[in-house]
């Protein structure tokens, strides 16, 4: 075998529709250090192909852990095992020759399956939708340093906008919970100036979208933040739950 | 001959776009809500013209490929957007935006479009901070900046490496408001496969649906689209995977004038290729050229670690050729010169194909802890890429494509040379000329999603009866045939190779012979082998599964059939234009010390190419170029 190649058997979670029964299915296939988890799926699609069979549908697209297309369970693990990345950004090199590999699908009954590793996660967008924004109309902003936010806020704000929803939060979760990608936002949008005026409101909404969208309720484990590529915190949790509170005792919301 | 009128107002140069905006036609806020208008793609400029046309009073439907409109490539910009804010009071201005981006662009952009440019470019940063776009800022709770190639003051507004990010999020955010409100119609996983004119103006799309396979027809009373551009036609790029020319080469077939297809900029700073699966390139910021230093060995062949190579044994070429602009010279001009050093066989890494991106200096001079709150995720990213630590040693990058400055033609209004088609951000071709700076490409997709196809938009509507046609008319059902039949026939060819195995030759033929250099020879060459691999292509395709299904592979095969055609337009552009400038350089025409050469007296113009009705070719048509504010130069960083 050459410089750096290894022999995997891949177990891969193949479902040819919403309704259609899934299961998984063992390939062989050889793979290089250098590529990329998804270059590695790529050979074994070529393969597939050339053999005459149906590819292995997954979502994917920038290919450098921004866009938060790519989707996968590797080995129990939303996104493989390497914390801080996403499925696009793992390489082979964290595998050696002979490995066992198990691919699935985010499960949750709010990401219903697609296609193989396709699953839909147009919940997230509503859940955006439902109030994680500030309503403000192009043209009427006023100067932008005429809001002035303490650097260490805007860090921090930053630290929580970085979510690239892609849902590992969810897989991740025992109660497939979309609390922390929820929380995210929130905080993101509560930690600045511009966020405030719309804060009750924004809380209960996207709160209630949440639930709406069937996610289950959020326990406290954390697995959401051990999962997340972007690292994000479960602070944000606390923050939105605080904020949550808050709101439904005023009575403005 | 398509008369190719630009619409470019009258009068001094900064009062153009006031005095356009008092002459357009308005809309009446009653009346707006009963025109629906269409806007394909949900990156910075189309997502940006989606909420801002809905809040307007305009029923929306937006359409996007991607699984959410969050997701577009925007999403992938690192560095940052450039603004003429002066809040540094380093001498910044419009004025001086303005003529930065012209000359970057080596003349080969329309003034009044540059200046409309700058000049929005202050209202785009308020808008986003109002949106919450978490910019970096200093201690004060001002906003941050940062300077960037081809600029010697500092206007580069930024959200750590990820500001395409951040700037997106907002743009989405934005949209999904909208969605709520009732005023925009997402439709996500569908790809806009062909457009419909109805007597001459565009009034419509046929679309698939990823999901289901199911082609629909979608009447509008204007088409808006902001698809992105077409890097990919030479595969491996820093391109989201799924970034395509469809939407514009199918407007393209329907009569939009193509321009400058052959303007292409490859990026000075990317991860190098390590083999033949590689299925795409990471780019890593121009910011980095803040405090990375760039060099190779002075040694031909010095296989060294590059530790081991003494300080003097070392050819910081971009600080020695350019002394004034050093590490920040233009994207075009660093990439040229790596590729210089790297053919020179002083190149470094496996295959010769690199140069070192070093920031030892950086780090001994600042301290690792700075370094790290500037570039930490871009380093990490590197990391985790290559598996070298570039604390310790220096990155190795080397060029890749990146963006497409060539698009749909457009005039001042942003509309093509089809009624009613109005194109935005990089699916068009109007402001970055033969080569685009670093941080424009955010500012330009905003500028005409947020504040101008606003107005013109309304422009065009005002004279149009809304309603004028619905799903109905003949020219849909004619249009959605063809789609069907073109998808049939994919599928029926039936052969032997797969899509990616045609993407890839495509691409590396492409980027041989019109790549960072280019030549009368290759060009020809290619223009042979292309229409060959085309029909191979068509003879010997295979595509799995069923048009009826989800099916990735029957969606890549649809883009690369597109790609085997444009890139044959491409090849014959970079033939035609018979000068270097920018991104563009043909060998021919270069000065003693390697410089591009161009020509003002036959090539200052904007090249607009026709297709053929039966396919077998293009005519050119020419937008002469009209410089009154600055004065032609030769392009000097040094």
């Amino acid at each position: 075998m050459s410089q750096g190649n290894m022999r995997l058997k891949l177990h891969i979670w193949r479902q040819k529709g919403a309704s259609a029964p899934g299961a998984m299915k063992t390939y062989e296939v050889t793979a290089n250090e250098h590529m990329s988890f998804l270059e590695m799926l790529d050979v074994l699609n070529q393969e597939l192909i050339e053999k005459g069979e149906e590819p292995v549908a997954f979502d994917h697209d920038c290919r450098e852990g921004i866009c938060g297309s790519c989707n996968m369970v590797i080995n129990g693990h939303p996104h493989g095992p390497q914390r801080g990345t996403t499925a696009c950004q793992l390489h082979m090199r964290t595998f050696k020759d002979g490995d066992e590999i198990f691919v699935e699908p985010w499960r949750a009954r709010a990401f219903p399956i697609i296609k193989d590793l396709v699953v839909d996660r147009t919940a997230f967008d509503r859940i955006i939708a439902s109030g994680g924004y500030v309503s403000v109309n192009s043209g009427s902003a006023p100067d932008a340093n005429e809001i002035l936010i303490g650097r260490d806020d805007a860090e921090e704000a930053f630290e929580y906008a970085a979510c690239i929803g892609c849902g590992a939060c969810v897989a991740a979760c025992k109660n497939a919970s979309a609390m922390l990608f929820t929380a995210a936002k929130f905080a993101h949008l509560e930690k600045l100036p511009q966020g405030q005026v719309e804060s009750d409101r924004r809380a209960v909404e996207m709160v209630m979208q949440h639930d709406a969208e069937g996610f289950g309720a959020c326990t406290n484990q954390y697995e959401c933040e051990a999962a997340c590529p972007k690292e994000i915190s479960v602070t944000s949790i606390a923050m939105l739950n605080r904020a949550y509170r808050r709101a439904a005792l005023s009575s403005k919301s | 001959m398509t008369n190719l009128d630009a619409k470019i107002p009258s009068g001094p140069l900064e009062k153009k776009w006031d005095s356009r905006r008092f002459e357009l036609k308005l809309v009446n806020p009653a009346n707006k809500r009963k025109y629906r208008v269409l806007v394909v793609g949900t990156g910075l400029a189309g997502g940006s013209a989606a909420a801002t046309l809905a809040e307007l009073g305009y029923n929306v439907e937006a359409f996007c490929f991607q699984d959410s409109p969050r997701r577009a490539h925007s999403i992938a910009a690192q560095g940052g957007i450039n603004a003429a804010k002066n809040y540094q009071g380093d001498g910044d201005s419009v004025q001086r935006l303005f003529y930065d981006t012209i000359k970057g662009g080596d003349f080969r952009s329309r003034e009044a479009n540059v200046y409309r440019l700058a000049q929005v470019s202050v209202n785009i940063i308020d808008q986003c901070v109002a949106q919450g776009v978490p910019f970096a800022r200093e201690y004060g709770g001002t906003l941050a900046n940062r300077s960037f190639g081809g600029a010697q003051v500092s206007r580069t507004f930024y959200a750590r490496g990820q500001t395409g990010q951040q700037l997106l999020i907002g743009c989405y955010q934005a949209l999904e408001r909208q969605v709520q409100a009732g005023k925009v119609k997402m439709h996500t996983r569908h790809e806009m496969l062909d457009v419909v004119l109805v007597d001459g103006h565009a009034k419509g799309i046929v679309t698939r649906d990823l999901k289901t396979g199911k082609i629909q027809r979608h009447f509008g009373d204007a088409v808006i689209l902001a698809t992105g551009g077409y890097g990919n036609v030479f595969y491996l790029s820093t391109n989201a995977k799924n970034c395509n020319v469809t939407a514009a080469y199918r407007a393209h077939r329907r009569g939009a004038l193509f321009a400058n297809p052959c303007y292409t900029q490859i990026h000075p700073t990317c991860i190098p290729v390590s083999g033949d699966y590689q299925s795409k390139l990471t780019l890593m910021s121009e910011s980095l050229r803040n405090d990375g230093r760039i060099w190779v060995p002075k040694k031909h062949g010095d296989d060294r670690k590059p530790g081991q190579i003494p300080e003097g044994e070392r050819d910081y070429y971009l600080e020695r050729k350019y002394p004034s602009f050093g590490n920040l010279a233009p994207r075009d001009i660093a990439s040229r010169a790596a590729k210089e050093a790297c053919d020179d066989g002083r190149g470094v890494g496996p295959g010769g194909l690199g140069v070192y991106l070093d920031f030892a200096d950086a780090i001994q001079r600042l301290g690792e802890d700075a370094v790290r709150s500037r570039y930490g995720n871009l380093f990490h990213m590197y990391a985790k890429i290559t598996g070298d630590d570039p604390y310790k040693t220096p990155m190795r990058i080397y060029p890749a494509v990146h963006y497409t400055m060539g698009g749909l033609w457009v005039d001042y209004h942003l509309q093509s040379t089809i009624p009613g088609l109005f194109v935005l951000g990089e699916a068009n071709f109007s402001d970055h000329g033969a080569n685009r700076l670093g941080a424009s490409a955010l500012m330009q997709g905003l500028a005409d999603g947020y504040f101008v196809i606003p107005y013109t938009l309304g422009n065009y509507l005002a004279d149009q009866r809304p309603g004028l046609a619905d799903e109905q008319h003949a020219a849909f059902a004619e249009v959605e045939n063809e789609v069907r039949a073109r998808l049939q026939r994919l599928m029926d060819v039936n052969g032997s190779r797969t899509v990616d195995s045609f993407h890839r030759e495509l691409g590396k033929l492409i980027w041989d012979k019109c790549g960072m250099a280019r030549d009368k020879q290759g060009l020809e060459e290619a223009l042979r082998r292309i229409p060959e691999l085309r029909e191979e292509f068509w003879g010997n395709v295979r595509v799995p599964g069923d048009t009826g299904d989800f099916n990735q592979e029957l969606e890549k095969a649809g883009r690369v059939a597109d790609f085997m055609e444009f890139g044959e337009m491409m090849c014959l552009d970079a033939l035609t234009r018979d000068e270097s400038c920018g991104g563009h350089f043909r060998t021919e025409h270069q000065t003693d010390d390697g410089e591009a050469m161009r020509n003002d007296d036959d090539f200052a113009h904007v090249a607009a190419w026709e297709r053929k009705s039966d396919g077998s070719g293009w005519t050119e048509h020419r937008e002469q170029l009209e410089f009154e504010n600055v004065k032609l130069s030769v392009r000097s960083y040094k």
